[in-house]
């Protein structure tokens, strides 16, 4: 245990707010869902750019799903100040981190469980593979780590809507980037030395936000 | 008779180098003869495109030092270099693009130096939304700092992701470098516009910096103002006799 | 105001300055408690008592000067002086969708706290919230989900409580339970810093009265030493009334 509890104290307060009022796995389904739809009708898919396409589209619609889902953690910290409550225990503002990451983690990677499969039907593109659960592995663990420092950073400012995303998407590109090369190979069913090369790429990035987010989330909760 | 101050001797110099750089330029140099004309911009793009990166870097240097120290000054600086930042970057992107049109024959492309580019602007127009959105005093400049941190540590992931996404994609347009040695005349007049260029640069953010500490200064002014004031009606000394018996 | 014989204060603070942009709500502040001393703080809006209340807690961040609850600098070890203190601000500070018990649960799991469902139960016994602690606490009244607030506060019993107006908008039942509380901590030798606006109710619950005026302690008596109606006259001259 040592450190680890309080941290699996915060995810699973998380989880146990989510199983109460649902709002931020019904926000992220919905909406990545709307956007696979939208797309289908935006972009004349065909059998030659389905395997190109299906991934690109796939992931805007995680991302721009966890921007939403995203800003709802936070709103539920902020109603009625209950992160000031979190901020008075004893315990490191990186434990808090960690904590919100992982649960933010959590919820990104069920929304994928049921994201992908509605995905793979709709689309017919085949990444109902193992090597996808590394991709969103990976990657939700990027998403969730830089979206949990920008996510306690907009809901301080005005018209957080607005800067959550415009924070968040340049910062989280190279994810999105790797993401999506990855899942395109996955569905190709190309080698997994091709796949492993653009996980490298969100192994990294998610290494430098949870060092950047334990470092640094001490200079965002102070007000 | 006054003497000038040195900004004004520093501006007045700039000035200079940029109106003897543009006679460089157009004038004096001779047209490259792969590429022709439009290399010309490259004696411009190549200075504001190293400072467009350099920029994130002062920000960054900046944002740290405010982390760390708490004082105010690292702040400024960090602001000013990320006003000044979000100009050369668009230089820097509207230069590319000149250069890139007749070269690669499209005003754009998904090259990884430019996309990263493009995408550190944004960072950078973030981080002066952030300015404008966030609480005013030091939870703004808080919140910034950290962003101006991210930003930094981001771009080389960005590059790394931009340039092998470039590399599994070379369908699209890639086009001629501007590999090949330059003559020496050419190389002066790029040693010249990198100094004009740089000197600019630098001037801006020692003047944004100097808009910074004088705003600071008149808000320190007027807490002084306050306090005086509270002195001078004096509350404490009546409220103590006040509240004590007899 | 040292209280001679006494052992570590339970704040020292000096020099602390606070400013929000152009407003500065900290103007070079000192304050030093005692152990067993119950403080009210009194003064106009704007005078920076919550905003004291929230740097004391390490809600809000000093631009200078230096402070230490229960001898933990808050900068050095914040979190050790956060496990000494109990607060309760204006809101709850509780999920609003979690039921009471959950939530003192969550917060005695940050506390580490290991007899937590005694204790859970002992606090909510004290503020007499047992019946309620399967109830979310959007479902409570306000002044349940205020004695909720200092069953919370109360959990990992603090050397110093932090309240912003816990008298603010409550019965007389809960006023009553408050008192007890208060009582309690100063029996067990804790000290309290409040802020309140009724005077009647600083002098019968403290037994220190600091006035706060533009960021700054501008009067500092012991209760025994003041009476009602020169403490009414001097209040109504800091909020500058008639």
């Amino acid at each position: 245990m040592g450190a680890l509890g309080p941290l699996l104290t915060i995810a699973r307060k998380d989880f146990l707010l989510e199983l109460r009022n649902r709002d931020i796995l019904v926000s992220l389904v919905v909406f990545a869902m709307l956007v696979l739809i939208i797309f289908n009708f935006a972009i004349e898919l065909t059998a030659v750019n389905l395997d190109a396409l299906g991934p690109g589209i796939l992931w805007v619609a995680i991302a721009f799903a966890g921007v939403i889902g995203l800003n709802r953690t936070f709103v539920l910290e902020k109603d009625h100040d209950a992160l000031d409550g979190l901020m008075l225990a004893p315990v490191s503002r990186d434990t808090i981190f960690l904590g919100k990451a992982l649960g933010s983690m959590g919820f990104i990677l069920l929304s994928e469980l049921v994201i992908f499969p509605v995905f793979a039907a709709l689309f017919g593109v085949d990444i109902l593979r193992l090597e996808t659960l590394a991709v969103a592995l990976l990657a939700s663990l990027g998403l969730a780590a830089a979206g949990t420092v920008f996510g306690a950073m907009a809901v301080s400012t005005r018209s957080r809507e607005i800067m959550l995303p415009v924070l968040f998407l340049p910062v989280i590109s190279p994810v999105l980037i790797g993401a999506v090369e990855a899942t395109a190979r996955v569905a190709s069913g190309a080698s997994w030395s091709a796949v492993s090369q653009w996980l490298q790429i969100i192994a990294v990035f998610d290494l430098v936000f949870v060092v950047a987010g334990v470092l640094l989330f001490q200079y965002v909760l102070e007000d | 008779m006054r003497a000038f101050p040195a900004r004004t001797i520093w501006l007045a110099l700039t000035a200079g180098l940029m109106g003897l750089t543009l006679w460089l330029i157009f004038i004096w140099v001779p047209t490259e003869s792969n590429l022709g004309e439009v290399q010309r911009a490259l004696y411009f793009h190549v200075p504001v495109a190293i400072l467009a990166l350099g920029a994130i870097v002062l920000v960054a240097i900046g944002s740290v030092g405010f982390l760390i120290t708490n004082r105010p000054r690292w702040d400024w600086f960090a602001h000013a270099s990320a006003e000044t930042g979000v100009v050369v970057g668009a230089l820097a992107l509207i230069t590319g693009s000149i250069w890139a049109r007749p070269i690669w024959n499209v005003w754009w492309t998904w090259d990884a130096k430019l996309t990263t580019t493009l995408i550190l602007w944004f960072i950078f127009i973030g981080y002066l939304m952030l300015r404008a959105y966030a609480p005013p005093g030091r939870q703004g400049a808080r919140l910034a700092a950290i962003l101006g941190v991210i930003g930094a540590i981001d771009a080389p992931i960005i590059y790394y992701a931009a340039d092998l996404w470039r590399t599994a994609h070379p369908g699209r347009v890639t086009g001629p470098g501007a590999d090949g040695s330059l003559e020496s005349e050419m190389l002066l007049t790029l040693l010249v516009s990198s100094i004009a260029v740089f000197s600019a640069f630098a001037y801006m953010l020692v003047e944004r910096y100097r808009v910074r500490k004088s705003e600071a200064d008149v808000i320190e002014l007027g807490r002084r103002i306050q306090m005086a004031h509270s002195e001078v009606s004096g509350p404490a000394t009546g409220a103590l006799k006040a509240m004590s018996k007899g | 105001m040292t209280v001679p014989g006494s052992g570590q204060a339970v704040v020292s603070a000096a020099g602390l300055q606070k400013s929000f942009g152009r407003v500065h709500v900290l103007n070079d502040l000192d304050l030093e408690i005692q152990p067993g001393e119950s403080v009210g703080m009194l003064g106009p809006n704007g005078a920076g008592k919550t905003t004291l209340l929230r740097v004391l807690a390490t809600l809000s961040k000093l631009d200078s000067g230096s402070v230490a609850v229960n001898g933990h600098d808050l900068i050095r070890a914040p979190e050790e002086a956060r496990r000494t203190t109990g607060v309760v601000m204006h809101a709850p500070m509780l999920y609003q969708d979690l039921t009471a018990r959950e939530n003192l649960e969550f917060h005695a799991g940050m506390y580490r706290i290991a007899d937590g469902a005694r204790r859970i139960r002992d606090a909510a016994g004290v503020l007499g919230v047992a019946d309620r602690l399967d109830d979310r606490v959007r479902n409570l009244s306000h002044g349940l989900q205020k004695r909720v607030a200092l069953a919370r506060a109360l959990l990992h019993r603090p050397r110093l409580l932090l309240l912003d107006e816990p008298d603010a908008g409550l019965d007389q039942s809960s006023l009553a339970v408050l008192v007890s509380v208060l009582a309690a901590q100063r029996a067990d030798g804790g000290s309290t810093l409040l802020v309140t606006h009724n005077l009647e109710r600083s002098i019968e619950m403290c037994d220190r009265i600091l006035m706060l005026a533009g960021g700054r302690v501008v009067a500092d008596a012991r209760t025994v030493d003041v009476d009602l109606p020169g403490l009414r006259a001097s209040y109504t001259r800091l909020t500058g009334g008639a």
